[in-house]
């Protein structure tokens, strides 16, 4: 990859706000992602974050703003313009998603057949070659079912790799492991990293992996940006939202009787508003 | 007030689930008819495993059923009957009742209960389990990658349910022909193919691919409505076979008045 590769932004989003229904859940948040960059997105419970990985991902629409993955605006996308992107892009979901049907070595599979001519030898080594990437090796005919946790997360991996994908989405790569399969994974996603010097997107609210992985990582509460930067920035920066999240400072209960009061009523304006 | 304008609410939820079912047939269509034209391959191997499930498992289930309605049928018509000593119509009453009503209505109900059912328990699984999430951002489409194939197996398989199930009516009913209505077997057959126009196996045959089309967008969509949380699984399944029955109830209706005054008056 030449040098000015690696300064090109591979996803920017501008302004981006997504809605659900009547409630907005992100206000307006930009930032870009470099290519071959591993950005980690953090947040905690209903930050939005899981709902900016989706829209990245084309799953969510923007209600306002811009979205560009690879130069292309997710906005105004034609259906088979949309295809070419999607094969550029792979995902881990957070429960791994694999086809309950289909055996460990069918799912990473599935995206060779239906969208390349190669022969179905040569899909067979892909197989191979994909799960031994993950450290899956030899589990081809399993059935995810008889897969543990961290397993399925890396024929999720796999199969997310099959298509030699540009960037690579990860949606709480460790949520439900246990710390040594979590490791792992992160392991896992670091050596990708070196490997294949690939787009890497996390989105976790595991701080120590978050700052094992990331090349930068951005902040996100309440649909808003409170920080992006560096790992040691995020770990210098002085904003109450990030040291209450670095240093595991929990919500405190509402004191002061003007915020009650406001807490109470937010709502109230908000469907004025609406 | 408040009541025209529940009513009308409703109507306007009403029309708007029947327009996304149509939605989804087209969309299935456009996969069945279209797309493989586009290089984008059908898959028939997935349909022909959901006719399995949809056609040949139901077999035992719609064979006792149905030759039990037959029988029932013959005693119900006999009940009538037999006070006109009119006793040897009983063969051309299940015949016609079983092709034109019977055998397809009944193959639906079961069908529902085995497919439509289990159509929006995989869908809405799948939903839940972000595989759906995970079709479309691997570019393939869930309506041609699980719901064609669906419609496909469906619109083949309803009309070969229905004509086995006409078939074990008629034997059904023929057990009360022969023991208590003085019929033969083969006279008690021969009866019921001198009642029997073609007519009548085919409006049955037309209905029963309109069933086989309205369970499955009814099965598929309410997998697709389902919300977050595994008890929506439950919820959307119930819901897909409350609303099969009715909707195939519905289409029964508009097709039998359809076929009622464009028949030929004899």
């Amino acid at each position: 990859m030449s040098e000015a590769n690696a300064t090109r932004p591979m996803i920017s989003v501008r302004d981006l706000r997504v809605n659900y229904g009547e409630r907005e859940i992100l206000h307006g948040i930009s930032f870009e992602v470099l290519a071959s960059e591993t950005m980690v997105i953090l947040g905690g419970s209903g930050s939005g974050k899981s709902t900016l990985l989706r829209t990245l991902v084309g799953l969510e629409k923007p209600s306002g703003g811009e979205v560009r993955v690879c130069g292309k605006n997710l906005s105004t996308l034609s259906e088979a313009e949309w295809e070419d992107l999607r094969k550029k892009m792979g995902i881990s979901f957070q429960g791994g998603a694999l086809f309950g049907a289909m055996t460990v070595g069918e799912n990473v599979a599935l995206p060779l057949r239906e969208h390349t001519p190669l022969e179905e030898s040569t899909i067979e080594i892909m197989i191979r070659l994909k799960l031994e990437q993950v450290g899956l090796a030899g589990f081809e005919d399993y059935l995810p079912s008889e897969l543990s946790g961290g397993m399925k997360k890396r024929a999720a991996v796999a199969r997310a790799l099959a298509m030699d994908p540009e960037i690579l989405f990860f949606d709480e790569p460790s949520a439900g492991l246990d710390p040594i399969i979590a490791a792992g994974i992160d392991n896992l996603i670091l050596k990708l990293k070196k490997a294949f010097r690939m787009t890497i997107v996390v989105v976790t609210h595991e701080l120590s992996s978050a700052f094992l992985i990331a090349d930068r990582m951005i902040l996100i509460d309440k649909g808003n940006i409170v920080a992006i930067g560096t790992p040691a920035e995020l770990q210098a920066s002085p904003h109450p939202r990030v040291r209450q999240f670095l240093d595991r400072v929990p919500e405190p209960e509402v004191s002061e009787e003007l915020d009650y009061l406001q807490m109470l009523t937010e709502g109230l304006h908000g469907r004025r508003n609406a | 007030m408040a009541v025209t304008e529940t009513i009308g609410h409703a109507t306007l939820d009403g029309l708007a689930y029947v327009g996304g079912l149509a939605r989804l047939a087209g969309r299935a269509a456009h996969s069945v008819c279209i797309a493989p034209f586009r290089g984008k391959h059908l898959r028939v191997q997935r349909a022909v495993h959901q006719a399995m499930a949809v056609g040949v498992e139901a077999l035992p289930i719609i064979s006792l059923i149905t030759f039990f309605v037959g029988t029932i049928l013959a005693l119900q018509s006999a009940y009538e009957l037999r006070q006109f000593g009119a006793l040897q119509y009983v063969a051309s009453a299940v015949a016609i009742s079983m092709t034109r009503e019977l055998g397809p209505l009944m193959t639906a109900i079961v069908v529902i209960g085995r497919s439509g059912s289990a159509f929006a328990a995989e869908i809405g699984t799948m939903k839940v389990s972000e595989e759906i999430d995970a079709l479309e951002t691997m570019a393939l489409d869930p309506v041609r990658f699980l719901v064609a194939p669906k419609f496909l197996a469906m619109i083949l398989m309803m009309p070969c349910l229905t004509t086995w199930a006409d078939f074990m009516g008629v034997l059904g009913g023929s057990v009360f022909g022969v023991s208590n209505a003085g019929f033969t077997f083969g006279s008690y057959i021969r009866a019921t193919l001198d009642a029997l126009l073609l007519r009548d196996i085919t409006t049955g045959l037309i209905k029963s691919v309109m069933f086989g089309l309205v369970i499955t967008a009814v099965g598929c969509q309410e997998g697709f409505l389902t919300g977050a949380g595994s008890e929506e699984v439950g919820r959307s399944t119930t819901s897909a076979v409350v609303k099969s029955i009715f909707l195939v109830i519905m289409v029964d209706l508009i097709f039998t008045a359809l076929f009622y005054f464009t028949a030929p008056a004899s």
